[in-house]
């Protein structure tokens, strides 16, 4: 007690705040405190939500609470852990002949800004560049009309005859889907192709929002929400696990970012394939949505907390600190994310979009930021078979 | 510490949630498991709690202001300092009163500042910069003669309590007297600057040129009893321990309380600390070699601090070293005031860190979160309605 402090402070005194704990909590306005209540006991109970409660729960002012049944199930799932990979992004291409809205990475034919890299440019790279201890590459690139159906499949070869070792995650949907195109193959034989060379899984990209309102509006080249979701349900049907992304922080609402969730939950229900979801946070920068003022740190925490809420059947919720920030990424952890993806040396897509965050972070610094935030961090594959305390 | 959430891990902190609920004044002991908590959503809850009955309306304001820093020659020598120029240095500078003028011009061309938010303090200069060995009290006076002169209603906040003490010293002159004739001369208010941490181990390692705990509260005691409104700061994350933030704010506090309790001269305000601000120090171009404390951390000592200084009315969230979204998100930790919108800052920016961000980045900040953006002068009083 400070000396002659009073034992209450008379300006605190007057309070009928009740306050309890693990979601029984009473802070908020009437009807509102209720329907918390129903939906923290719908989730501990191990209940599915619904569209409205996920909305309702993008909507509620009352973050931490919100945060707190997240950080619950995340803790259910995976305890103490966060989970990271020691990766490295490689971007082949920048052209593309795609035109999307929120995107600052794209070149045009003969813009002088425009590269796209030589086989053996890409085989020198593997050799002297990457580090010993990467485990995965992340690859994925423009639409570039230039470039043949073999490139793709033999940049995967030539990285797999440098490093036999690495996992290769590698081509969005919209990049399968365009491979099919060009080579006038199915979808399955374009993944037998690339599974021969070595794929390892997919990432998440491209997707945005599945909204063909957003869609139509921002990104119209790229698949349909529909398309998106065939293609992934039969890339994971022929046997590829990957991820699943939302943009968000433009020019959605949350109802769409909702539907997004649950259209994810329910292909999810039908392949099991997902391993990961990744909100992704939109750059405004540089783009033609510059006017739009992007995400604020409130909605990044929350998107994470709804997600982990949301997607009860994925085991995994990512905070990709490239698009976040290193200081979101990690408050994160403790509102409903269990991976921290940040070990990239190299990343110029969202650098493009003015992203003000270091381009790498080192293995030292990622760990030091786990451990502040009170988590344990655990080095892990991509697929999340291995994965072990550091 | 394991920190899965479970009712046993949470049962030492149940007493403290029960006196917060209740009103009660946390202790030391309080402040210590507070700061060792990891689990950052209860801290967040519980300062919401605190923060909101201080300030029931959902607004958060912030106070249109520059920074000015007059000099950079200090012969203070703090170790965490990348700013600072030694005399005789050719980055050194003392700006003359006319630069000091075209800043202080800047700043009410900036859109938005017209005569009435002006008449009703709502436009400041933070002034603040080095202990310069040559420049003691005449000239501070003449600089802020000048600026009233020539900007009567302009809103003076300047000389952190380290800056007094070193004018006091360099002028033989007691802190009394120079707060008063700085006061007579047009100093409105001073700011928390120089606070670092408030307990002198800490101050001997990191800012032995600086004044020391007693000197730095007993210049705020005295501008409090002149009637001065004064603000508070910490800077955190180098050399102290846990207790040493702690003793921190139950110093701001004890003299808070002390400051609350003297009755306020007739036709004055009464003098107190108006705001509490903190954020981490930061590492590059100084002399300490430290790791950079994180987001979480941020955030916790922002909770943490609004638990403990109970007596304090407002809490300033550090968006020019945590950036546009952690600010934000400190408004859900305790704070309810974005500080000021600066313009310019040299200080924390020559250790690498500027985040600085517009009026209307600040008002989207506000509004994203929930509340209403307002404008308000150094007394916490609106003045955009």
């Amino acid at each position: 007690m400070t000396p002659g402090a009073p034992s209450v402070a008379p300006e605190l005194a007057s309070t009928t705040h009740e306050l309890r704990l693990d979601g029984r909590a009473a802070l908020l306005p009437g009807g509102h405190d209720a329907r918390l209540r129903a939906i923290e006991e719908c989730v501990r109970g191990g209940g599915r939500l619904t569209f409205d409660d996920g909305l309702f729960l993008m909507r509620t002012p009352a973050l931490h609470r919100v945060g707190r049944l997240a950080n619950w199930v995340r803790e259910q799932k995976h305890g103490d852990r966060a989970y990271f990979v020691v990766n490295r992004h490689l971007n082949p291409t920048n052209f593309c002949v795609y035109d999307c809205k929120f995107c600052a990475f794209y070149r045009r034919a003969n813009d002088p800004n425009g590269y796209r890299m030589a086989l053996d440019d890409v085989r020198r790279m593997v050799r002297d560049e990457f580090e010993r201890e990467l485990t995965e590459v992340h690859i994925v690139g423009g639409i570039d009309p230039k470039l043949p159906y073999s490139y793709f499949i033999d940049l995967l070869r030539v990285i797999k005859e440098e490093r036999p070792d690495l996992h290769l995650k590698a081509w969005t949907m919209i990049e399968i889907e365009w491979f099919a195109r060009i080579s006038k193959k199915s979808i399955e034989e374009v993944i037998d192709d690339l599974l021969a060379v070595g794929l390892g899984s997919c990432p998440g990209g491209g997707v945005e929002v599945l909204s063909d309102r957003v869609h139509a509006e921002i990104f119209p080249d790229k698949l349909s929400p529909t398309q998106w979701l065939d293609t992934a349900r039969r890339v994971q049907e022929h046997g590829v696990r990957m991820n699943a992304t939302m943009l968000y922080g433009h020019i959605e609402t949350d109802e769409e970012l909702v539907s997004h969730m649950v259209q994810v939950r329910e292909l999810q229900d039908a392949t099991h394939g997902f391993m990961t979801f990744i909100p992704l946070a939109f750059h405004p920068a540089h783009t033609e949505l510059a006017h739009l003022p992007g995400p604020t740190g409130l909605l990044d925490l929350r998107t994470i907390a709804v997600s982990r809420l949301m997607l009860d059947n994925v085991e995994h919720i990512k905070t990709y600190w490239i698009m976040q920030g290193i200081g979101v990424a990690q408050v994160a952890l403790r509102y409903g994310a269990d991976d921290i993806d940040g070990t990239v040396v190299e990343e110029k897509i969202t650098h493009d979009a003015g992203a003000t965050t270091p381009f790498g972070v080192t293995r030292t610094e990622l760990i030091r930021l786990i451990r502040e935030a009170g988590r344990t961090p655990f080095q892990r594959d991509t697929t999340y078979s291995r994965a072990a305390p550091v | 510490m394991s920190t899965a959430t479970s009712s046993t891990a949470l049962a030492p902190l149940q007493s403290i949630l029960d006196r917060v609920a209740a009103g009660v004044r946390l202790d030391r002991d309080d402040g210590l498991a507070l700061l060792a908590c990891e689990d950052l959503s209860l801290l967040g809850e519980l300062a919401t709690l605190v923060r909101d009955r201080k300030r029931p309306e959902r607004v958060v304001s912030y106070i249109v202001d520059r920074n000015i820093n007059p000099t950079n020659i200090c012969v203070a020598r703090c170790s965490f300092c990348a700013f600072d120029r030694l005399p005789g240095d050719p980055e050194g500078y003392v700006l003359s009163h006319e630069q000091i003028f075209a800043k202080v011009d800047e700043l009410l061309a900036v859109p938005g500042v017209d005569e009435r938010l002006l008449a009703r303090g709502g436009v400041q200069v933070l002034l603040q910069g080095g202990h310069h060995p040559k420049l003691g009290i005449e000239w501070y006076e003449e600089l802020f003669r000048a600026l009233r002169a020539r900007y009567p209603k302009l809103h003076v906040h300047g000389l952190s309590p380290s800056e007094i003490v070193h004018v006091a010293k360099l002028s033989h002159l007691d802190v009394a007297t120079v707060v008063r004739r700085l006061a007579a001369a047009g100093l409105d208010s001073i700011p928390g600057g120089g606070g670092e941490i408030l307990v002198d181990r800490v101050r001997r390692a990191i800012a032995p040129g600086k004044a020391m705990t007693d000197e730095w509260l007993g210049v705020m005691r005295e501008a409090h009893a002149q009637g001065m409104k004064t603000t508070a700061t910490m800077m955190y994350g180098h050399v102290e321990t846990h207790a040493e933030r702690i003793e921190h704010l139950l110093r701001l506090r004890e003299l808070q309380h002390e400051s609350l309790a003297r009755p306020a001269a007739p036709g004055r305000r009464q003098g107190a600390f108006t705001a509490f601000i903190c954020w981490p120090f930061q590492p590059g171009g100084s002399e300490l070699e430290l790791p950079r404390s994180g987001a979480n951390e941020f955030l916790r000592m922002n909770a943490v601090a609004r638990l403990m200084l109970d007596n304090f009315p407002h809490q300033q969230t550090s968006f020019v070293t945590q950036g546009d979204k952690l600010g934000q998100l400190a408004l859900f930790f305790g704070c309810d005031d974005f500080g000021g919108t600066m313009l310019e800052e040299n200080v924390v920016s020559a250790a690498g860190t500027q985040c600085l961000i517009t009026i209307q980045q600040i008002e989207h900040c506000i509004r994203a979160a929930g509340f209403e953006p307002i404008r308000r002068n150094m007394y916490y009083e609106r003045v955009d309605a």
